[in-house]
């Protein structure tokens, strides 16, 4: 097996006197599509946010390794350095794009310091020096790609905030792929699709990983979504790791079960998936 | 809702004139009932000097009878223009849209407006300086519009940088020499400094905090010029600050190397007046393409980024303190050009002149003429400066006048006269405005 993209090792995030996270440790492979799941509060979310940098972890250590054999303590990074150098990119729950502005320049912000260098931190740009008009029509081209893909090509000088839901969504994926990222974090990607868009949603993820040779980590609660896409799930209930395997191992397993169902009605699922399913 | 009001629900509509009443009462009792009056030694049969209570009830009365009827005029009208509209654009807000549609337009004819006044017939003395007092403070709203209307920090203390650029150009030139000129860039540079040195701490304040922040220090920079008398004159201020200078002629009275004598005109002392309304006419220019041209850079899209959500910035591997560092030096560096300017044609400068209702003011344009609209300052400045100075005469009425115009603007368009935001880029080239209610007013 090849060495882990992202290993996570005895990670724990306390906020007071609340425990959101407890020796959490798993790992991920490059070009999977890893998924973290569990209930409500199980500390998910957390567990993104140290990865990405806007928590810094109580204790525990977070290695990212790129393909060039370079790896970075993420613990110790700040938010912003871990999407610049170590190329991790993330999107939110509740989706943050910039409302006001419209599409394409969504996607330019993302690509923001690889332009701000050819600008040479502005002092070139506002003279209009030749390198920065082509760097910025190099990125435009790159939007121009990501919005067709995401099918909002029609609408790249439209305002973000003027998007339906889903498209928002496809938005922020497409915004986030344009900072060249080696892992995405998807945090619930499929909140508030309904059947057809989450079918749309799942295409699109499976594109991203196989054309951009992008490693996929997502939160989801969407059990269909979940089983389908993911090639790991690791499962969290209470801030601890309960379980961890292939979708078929996670389906099987009572202790999830348990977990997402309570004790009792976990029995009679395990009794009837034996039967069935 | 618009059936029930049309039949105008005369109860209802009392009850709602009578509670306005009931407190116009209770505001004109105190106010308006009871005047103190002062009476000289022994009249009304009072001993010595003093001062007695003038009881005015018939006022009271007048008043409070007046909030009624005007109250209950305004709910028919209101329940009329109701019942008679369909639903759509506001009267207000199609102004602005008016406004906005031509916005290339009225640029233009005001820059026009602005380079031909000097040379109008009724072009005097009082109007051309009041011509400079309104540019500077276009200037200056278009300064504080990169750190407010841009990046959405919001800063109540930027006068500070105006203080800084006018005791830079004053100290250099009176200590060592400085011309004007050459004080100009520099006198920039310090204000940048200081935005920079001021912003590495305030700038992990957000919002409320920020905006107090920034207050303390503009007060800390005028009091800390106020009292540190051995360099910076105290309330005594620095005077004998050198004039401009047109490539080396002096605008002055001797024939040696001045203007006039250059020329072969007849001295007058309006030729300065007009030269240095065209230099700060040309420094808001610059200020003006500078920023414009910002936009469109990275920097500056990154600016309105962190206005719209500061955390996706983040996620974006965008350094949202140098960022925002960035706004605030380039908005101190424009503050303090304009203080040089201000430094050289008072000749005079003294703390007096960096109050804080200057900050004020100053963002009261920004907010007036719309966020991030360089437009919108500009007419903001004119008609706010312009009015100020108009009703002059009628002094006790302007603060009315201004509270008033600023509620008015606050009711019918609460996001500025000009509050659409242009696409700094565009795929199809057609710049479609995106309407206020799309764009973030910043959260500091």
């Amino acid at each position: 097996m090849s060495e882990p993209l992202l290993r996570v090792e005895d990670l724990t995030m306390r906020f007071g006197g609340l425990l959101a996270i407890e020796a959490f440790s798993f790992s991920a492979r490059p070009r999977d599509i890893t998924a973290i799941i569990g209930p409500n509060g199980a500390g998910k979310t957390t567990a993104f946010n140290c990865i990405t940098g806007f928590y810094r972890p109580s204790s525990g250590t977070i290695t990212l390794r790129h393909a060039n054999g370079r790896t970075f303590g993420l613990e110790r990074m700040e938010g912003f350095r871990i999407a610049e150098k170590a190329r991790i990119a993330r999107t939110f729950q509740n989706i943050r794009l910039f409302a006001g502005m419209t599409l394409l320049e969504n996607l330019l912000v993302a690509q923001h310091n690889r332009l701000m260098r050819a600008s040479w931190y502005t002092f070139g740009g506002i003279v209009g020096i030749p390198g920065f008009k082509k760097a910025e029509d190099a990125a435009v081209k790159k939007a121009v790609y990501w919005l067709e893909r995401a099918g909002l090509i029609e609408r790249a000088d439209d305002p973000a905030g003027a998007l339906p839901y889903g498209a928002q969504r496809r938005l922020e994926i497409a915004r986030a792929m344009c900072t060249e990222p080696v892992l995405m974090c998807l945090d619930e990607p499929a909140a508030g699709l309904n059947a057809r868009e989450s079918e749309e949603m799942n295409a699109f993820l499976r594109y991203v990983r196989d054309e951009h040779d992008v490693s996929l980590l997502l939160i989801e609660h969407d059990m269909s979504v979940v089983m389908e896409i993911s090639d790991y799930i690791v499962v969290l209930d209470y801030g601890r790791k309960i379980s961890e395997g292939t979708p078929e191992q996670i389906r099987n397993d009572p202790k999830v079960i348990a977990a997402y169902l309570g004790e009792e009605e976990a029995e009679a699922a395990v009794a009837a998936q034996g039967g069935g399913a | 809702m618009a059936t029930q009001s049309a039949q105008f629900p005369l109860p209802a509509m009392l009850k709602d004139a009578f509670v306005a009443a009931l407190v116009a009462l209770a505001l004109a009792a105190p106010i308006l009932g009871m005047k103190t009056e002062a009476v000289p030694a022994g009249a009304m049969g009072i001993a010595g000097q003093g001062l007695i209570l003038v009881q005015r009830w018939d006022v009271v009365a007048i008043a409070v009878a007046l909030v009624f009827v005007g109250r209950l005029l305004l709910n028919v009208w209101w329940r009329r223009r109701i019942a008679a509209r369909a639903p759509g654009p506001s009267f207000a807000s199609r102004i602005g849209s008016v406004l906005t549609g031509k916005t290339p337009y009225f640029a233009f004819a005001m820059v026009l407006a602005a380079v031909t006044m000097p040379m109008m017939p009724f072009a005097d003395r009082y109007i051309v300086d009041l011509g400079i007092l309104v540019l500077t403070y276009v200037m200056l709203g278009w300064g504080l519009n990169i750190v407010v209307g841009l990046a959405g920090l919001l800063d109540l203390g930027y006068v500070a940088f105006y203080a800084v650029g006018a005791y830079s150009f004053a100290l250099l030139a009176i200590h060592f020499d400085f011309s004007f000129w050459v004080a100009l860039p520099l006198s920039g540079l310090v204000a940048a400094f200081w935005g920079i040195l001021l912003g590495f701490p305030v700038l992990r304040l957000r919002g409320d905090y920020l905006a107090i922040v920034t207050l303390a220090f503009g007060e800390m920079v005028r009091i800390v010029l106020l009292n540190w008398y051995q360099f910076t004159g105290g309330p005594n201020g620095l005077s004998n600050i050198p004039r401009p200078s047109l490539f080396g002629l002096q605008f002055s009275p001797d024939d040696e190397g001045s203007f006039h004598a250059f020329f072969g005109i007849e001295y007058d002392p309006v030729h300065r007046i007009i030269f240095l309304y065209y230099v700060i006419f040309g420094l808001a220019l610059l200020t003006n393409w500078v920023t414009l041209r910002l936009r469109r850079l990275p920097v500056g899209r990154a600016w309105e980024a962190l206005r719209e959500d500061e955390i996706a910035c983040r996620s974006l591997g965008i350094n949202v303190r140098n960022t925002k560092l960035t706004a605030f030096a380039i908005g101190a560096m424009f503050g303090g050009v304009a203080g040089c300017f201000f430094a050289t044609r008072q000749g005079f400068i003294s703390p007096e002149s960096f109050v804080f209702i200057e900050s004020a003011m100053i963002l009261a344009i920004v907010v007036l003429g719309g966020l991030g609209s360089q437009l919108g300052v500009a007419i903001a400045a004119s008609v706010m400066i312009g009015a100020f100075e108009i009703f002059r005469e009628v002094r006790e009425f302007r603060l009315l006048a201004y509270g008033g115009a600023m509620v008015l603007i606050m009711v019918w368009r609460p996001r500025g006269l000009i509050a659409e935001r242009k696409p700094s880029i565009t795929l199809g080239g057609e710049r479609r405005a995106i309407g206020a209610n799309m764009v973030g007013e910043g959260h500091g």
